[in-house]
């Protein structure tokens, strides 16, 4: 029985969820001493004041569309990958040797080379617990969660050994100059319209919403997508229907770590351009806010991405302007997880009731 | 080489102060998934409730308000993730990942609007602090430690002059296997995680069940918090629980959800951390130069080993994770 209308489900709930995370969150500024209106007013205008703040929002977006559908394809098949951190680490470890090491002539080159050594990289870090989750039934999160904390000290230590550049800090070396990616503006330009080039943006953007494409066709489009789809579901129909579930574990898996490791594209290509010890911070765990208010669809991950853009962006003005720190952002993307995804059915139940009792009173 | 340098006693008195938060923590897990409920939220409980009983102890100058403050703290944060996964039927995952995060990020908003330290609370002295017991006769000055023999050592370094919690410890493993295998409340707490379909037939809530889990928990994952800012640090810092919930969680898989020996695996897990603060030590004891990341990522690592399966089956409740909808 359809208990309400899809609209309802896709819409209703989600901004109901997002009202409610807003008023708490509303509450703790208040509570701290500030004005949520000016809060907001500030925020809003560091996120999208002018087309350098929009670059960076921009900028912060990208990354989260990356790491939200890595999150939202494992999701599918019923895999919660809270590696995402972790992945995307190991990404861009993969994307900074292939830049390092391999003297590609042009850019173009280079976003194919490293693009595909941190899609490789990330899926190399997904798939040992994904195999243990398939073959040992080893819990996925438990063993994701364990292989973010193994690629840090693996990143601290080459970064502070093998691969550092000279100098005092844990980063290698610059790569060449041929291998910049160009950036918004330059992308912009080309088509005529004037754009800052102060931000970090850039042409990841790209890649990113063809990244949703890719994950949009692969979910509803394709084969895989569906029998994906149907073991996310029932796990035991998906069985006597003749899917395996130890394929769909790993690809779903792998495609989801190789996406997480693609934001190196972003950060490490695109913006650093060169490989940082904390180049991630904390976009693959944003990953996990911007996929459930999302729904796990990539036109709703591209708008929860661009929200925590801004939310992430204006943070950052936030802190200058009041200094409230940056650690606020966390308490939003903290409450969004809580409201969207583990409190769905507080927000839910009462909707489907109220939809229950008036569809009653329209069949009489 | 020098394997005696191994059990060097100023590691292994970095073990018992390292040890005893993931231990608590690891206990704390213990409750709540025995009753059924995932819970990686141990890190952010364990986070505020640092915060809370180092901001309350310094400001109102006694530790043990702090103590109640954090355990109060904690609690809270269980009884949301009860809320969410016990009568919200939520995802008990998500629930636990977004309590991390809001301890993660109110801790240092909290501390910024209190006291302006950059998200750090001041730090805390004399009865704001739980003071280490010297026990009576206990060497108390490096110098004269060194010098004494090994019984005066251990007795000097490794038994005395830890906090009253550390004491406490001693009992609580003992306490909670009782409560556990012995108490009528034990058995239906082991029962609620594996059937609870049979509990509530046998005429028990098991709602009523998972929340005094879930509340346990709390309250012994406020007190490992509260001991991390007011008994092995002398303040809070921001992100200072530093990943000890998920080393916690990760000792009680080890354990296979037994008291005993989640006392073994933090232990365990407390002596890697205890040496990978004193590299000299471990480069006697081989010969060799370990690089400390190694140690930094060697618990994670035992913790897949294990989860592979390669040293005996972990089995999670069978409940685990499992909303209870009761038949109507």
């Amino acid at each position: 029985m359809q208990k309400m209308p899809n609209w309802a489900d896709v819409v209703l709930v989600p901004v109901l969820s997002l009202v409610l995370a807003a008023i708490i969150s509303a509450i703790v500024i208040l509570a701290i001493g500030h004005n949520p209106i000016d809060a907001l007013g500030i925020m809003v205008k560091g996120a999208l004041g002018n087309s350098a703040n929009v670059s960076y929002t921009l900028y912060y977006a990208t990354n989260f569309i990356f790491t939200g559908l890595a999150v939202a394809v494992a999701y599918h098949a019923r895999m919660f990958n809270i590696g995402g951190e972790g992945q995307a680490y190991i990404g861009g470890l993969g994307a900074a040797l292939a830049c390092l090491y391999i003297p590609w002539p042009h850019w173009t080159l280079a976003l194919i080379g490293g693009g595909v050594a941190a899609a490789v990289f990330g899926a190399a870090w997904a798939a040992i617990p994904a195999y243990l989750q398939a073959k040992r039934g080893s819990h996925i999160v438990i063993t994701t969660i364990m292989f973010n904390y193994m690629a840090y000290p693996l990143l601290n230590f080459l970064l502070n050994g093998p691969i550092k550049a000279g100098g005092m800090e844990p980063a290698t070396p610059s790569f060449a100059e041929a291998m910049h990616l160009p950036n918004l503006s330059a992308i912009l330009g080309a088509v005529g319209i004037s754009f800052s080039d102060r931000g970090p943006a850039n042409f990841a953007l790209i890649i990113a919403l063809l990244a949703c494409v890719f994950v949009w066709a692969l979910i509803w489009k394709t084969k895989l997508g569906y029998e994906t789809r149907a073991f996310g579901e029932s796990e035991s129909a998906a069985k006597y229907a003749g899917i395996k579930p130890t394929k769909i574990i790993m690809i779903a898996m792998l495609i989801s770590g190789g996406l997480a490791g693609m934001m190196a594209i972003n950060n490490v290509m695109g913006e650093a351009e060169r490989l940082v010890l904390n180049a991630v911070e904390g976009a693959g765990f944003i990953g996990i806010a911007v996929a459930l208010m999302g729904r796990n669809h990539p036109v709703g991950i591209l708008i929860a991405a661009i929200l925590f853009g801004i939310l992430y962006q204006g943070g950052a003005e936030l802190s200058a302007e009041l200094r409230i720190p940056r650690e606020m952002v966390t308490v939003i993307q903290a409450l969004v997880i809580l409201f969207t995804g583990a409190l769905d059915n507080m927000v839910r139940m009462p909707i489907e009731k109220l939809f229950v009792a008036f569809g009653r009173k329209g069949a009489n | 080489m020098d394997l005696l340098a191994f059990f060097d006693i100023a590691v292994l008195d970095g073990t018992v102060r390292l040890g005893v938060p993931l231990l608590l923590a690891c206990l704390a897990g213990l409750f709540s998934e025995r009753a059924g409920i995932f819970d990686i939220g141990l890190e952010g409980k364990m986070l505020i409730s640092a915060f809370l009983a180092a901001g309350v102890s310094f400001t109102t100058g006694s530790v043990w308000l702090g103590l109640i403050a954090g355990i109060m703290a904690s609690v809270v944060l269980s009884l949301l993730h009860g809320l969410a996964s016990i009568t919200f039927r939520g995802n008990q995952l998500i629930s636990g990942v977004a309590i991390n995060f809001f301890a993660s990020g109110i801790t240092v908003v909290a501390a910024q609007a209190w006291f302006g330290e950059g998200g750090r609370t001041p730090s805390l002295s004399g009865a704001a602090r739980f003071e280490s017991i010297q026990f009576p006769g206990a060497l108390t000055r490096i110098r004269d430690i060194a010098k004494a023999d090994l019984p005066m050592k251990v007795y000097s370094e490794l038994l005395s002059g830890h906090t009253i919690i550390v004491y406490l410890c001693i009992l609580i493993v003992p306490f909670v296997w009782w409560t556990l295998y012995r108490t009528r409340f034990g058995l239906r707490l082991r029962a609620v995680g594996e059937n609870p379909g049979a509990v509530d037939t046998a005429g028990i809530s098991v709602y009523r069940m998972r929340y005094s889990a879930v509340i346990i928990c709390g309250v012994l994952c406020g007190l490992a918090g509260a001991y991390l800012s007011t008994g092995l640090q002398a303040g809070f810092v921001r992100e200072m629980t530093a990943g000890r919930g998920y080393i916690a969680l990760a000792a009680l898989i080890f354990a296979k959800w037994r008291p005993w020996q989640a006392l073994g695996a933090t232990m365990l897990f407390g002596y890697l951390q205890a040496l990978a603060i004193r590299p000299d030590i471990l480069e006697r004891a081989i010969g060799i130069r370990v690089q400390t990341q190694v140690l930094d990522a060697l618990p994670y690592v035992l913790t897949v080993i294990v989860l592979a399966g390669f040293v005996g089956k972990a089995i999670p409740p069978r409940a685990g994770g499992e909303a209870y909808v009761k038949e109507r």
